[in-house]
């Protein structure tokens, strides 16, 4: 778990020219979500703030901002789990989709009140390609995580 | 991440309920952090931490493009090595021919303005520095580069290239420090256009080959092709050094400022090293220390906030700044002779030879760009926000 926390990490931090870089998904948040799914006992939201803190010290403008993003993803991923859990890939993508839209406004949210607003539409684009890449994700890390079992 | 192994192996007792405080106590932890992040600058020590652990990854992570790049440039084929030789040779020359004269005109320059020596250029010291790891999104346009606070790096430092500006630190860590770049949208230099004096403040277009103007009247002396150095004003970046230069200029009938777009001199995109410059203090032409400068912090958040002071185009012309007197007023630490007789000072040898420019700028100045510079307000109404 923690592996593949640190994999999104390294896949978020890895420099990419800029037009790829705003279609980058975030992994974090994928895999954060992957983990409150699946194993909401294991990581739960705990996995969710030290996450988003860690993705915090690479690029966040305050400290404490993905923290809290990704805090909240993780609990409604946890309340929600057993739902999100028993349904097919494509409607899990749905749900992605709305969690990564959530993520995204909250991180929004606090970018506006700690005084550095992006205002870009692009920094949504990245919620539509995290969902798309959400069955391969999941696939992955369950592939992953049932080979370890 | 210890926290892990005690969350995650207490029971859950009555999912919900728990989770929800679980989640209660991890947001209320988050908003606390950000609030001391974000207000007191009371974890200051703890990023100068976090930036030392984060470092080795960055490192890591950057490592397979910079191989590439090195094992593509061992194979670099002798042919192209000569070309490149012969073409840094050339430059050499012109570099020497330029500054041939510089001692000469600097002494000229210290006698018109009745000082007895020449002043020492106004940069102090350089450290070239690698880049470490590059964002260049439409969000975020940072460098990760390879020195810090061990190397005597500071928070708020100016960062250049050969060409010109290149932004300032922000996050210094003991070995690497994150640079914002000027093209960061959230990234303001305060500028000055070369040819007549006008300042302004030149922000961040989020990509790396465009800053806007925002703030210029429709009216605004400015034209294509126009160099615009930096101001020193705003307490972090001297006086002088070349910044853009203007690439296009939109007047529509309707709108009351003017839409600007200049191209960065410094080549953003494609360097793979900088240099951090350290300045004399006491240098006329050194960026002008706030009042309150004794904590580095505050000054180099000044010039970060661009949009927060917005100026008002209309309220600023006449009764705001009628005579040049106020100007020299403002810039207290420019302890020249007379109130800033030349806006063209050279102060660094690396900066772009433009001195035979140098006479006509003092009456060009006074009177075209005092009644309309809407700019003009801002940086000094910065310093305060700086905190926001």
């Amino acid at each position: 778990m923690l592996l593949s926390v640190i994999f999104g990490l390294v896949l978020t931090v890895f420099p990419l020219p800029a037009w790829l870089d705003v279609l980058r998904p975030a992994f974090v948040v994928l895999v954060v979500l992957y983990w409150s799914v699946n194993a909401p006992r294991l990581g739960g939201i705990a996995l969710g703030f030290f996450s988003g803190f860690a993705l915090d010290v690479f690029q966040g403008p305050v400290l404490g901002q993905h923290a809290l993003a990704l805090s909240l993803v993780a609990y409604i991923a946890v309340r929600e789990a057993q739902r999100i859990r028993t349904k097919p890939a494509l409607q899990q993508a749905l749900v992605v989709f709305g969690a990564l839209a959530v993520y995204e406004f909250a991180v929004f949210a606090i970018d506006g009140w700690s005084g550095h607003p992006v205002t870009s539409p692009l920094r949504w684009v990245h919620t539509v390609t995290g969902a798309l890449i959400w069955p391969p994700v999941a696939a992955i890390l369950g592939y992953r995580s049932r080979a370890r079992i | 991440m210890a926290a892990f192994g005690t969350a995650a192996g207490r029971p859950l007792q009555g999912r919900d309920g728990a989770a929800g405080f679980r989640f209660t106590v991890y947001a209320a932890l988050a908003v606390v952090i950000m609030y001391l992040d974000q207000r007191q600058h009371y974890l200051e020590r703890l990023r100068y931490v976090l930036q030392a652990a984060a470092y080795p990854v960055q490192l890591a992570v950057n490592s397979p493009p910079a191989a590439w790049s090195s094992i593509r440039r061992s194979f670099e084929g002798r042919d192209q090595l000569q070309a490149e030789n012969a073409s840094l040779k050339a430059r050499q020359r012109d570099l020497e021919l330029r500054s041939m004269r510089y001692e000469d005109l600097a002494r000229e320059n210290a006698e018109l303005r009745g000082l007895r020596a020449a002043l020492p250029p106004v940069a102090d010291r350089w450290l070239p520095a690698e880049i470490v790891n590059v964002q260049l999104s439409s969000l975020r346009q940072r460098l990760l580069i390879d020195r810090g606070a061990v190397n005597g790096v500071f928070k708020g430092q100016a960062v250049l290239d050969d060409r010109g500006l290149i932004g300032q630190t922000t996050n210094v860590g003991p070995w690497s420090a994150e640079v914002i770049l000027i093209t960061d949208p959230e990234h303001g230099t305060p500028v000055r256009i070369e040819r007549t004096g006008l300042r302004t403040i030149a922000v961040g277009a989020g990509d790396a080959t465009s800053l806007a103007l925002p703030y210029l009247p429709a009216n605004a002396d400015i034209k294509q092709g126009d160099l615009l150095v930096t101001s020193g004003l705003g307490g972090v970046f001297p006086h002088g050094y070349p910044v853009a230069r203007v690439t296009e200029v939109h007047r529509e009938a309707v709108q009351p400022l003017a839409q600007v777009r200049a191209a960065p001199l410094a080549h953003i995109g494609t360097d793979s090293e900088v240099v951090l410059v350290w300045f004399r203090p006491d240098h006329p032409a050194a960026p002008a220390p706030q009042a309150a400068s004794v904590n580095g912090v505050k000054a180099g958040n000044a010039a970060l906030q661009p949009q927060a002071a917005p100026p008002r185009p209309t309220a600023a012309p006449a009764p705001a700044m009628p005579k040049p007197a106020p100007e020299a007023a403002r810039t207290p630490p420019r302890t020249g002779p007379a109130p800033r007789p030349k806006p063209a000072t050279e102060p660094a040898p690396e900066a772009e030879a433009t001195s035979p420019a140098e006479g006509p700028p003092p009456a060009v100045e006074s009177p075209e760009s005092k009644p309309r510079d809407p700019a003009e307000p801002q940086p000094e109404t910065q310093p305060p926000k700086g905190n926001r």
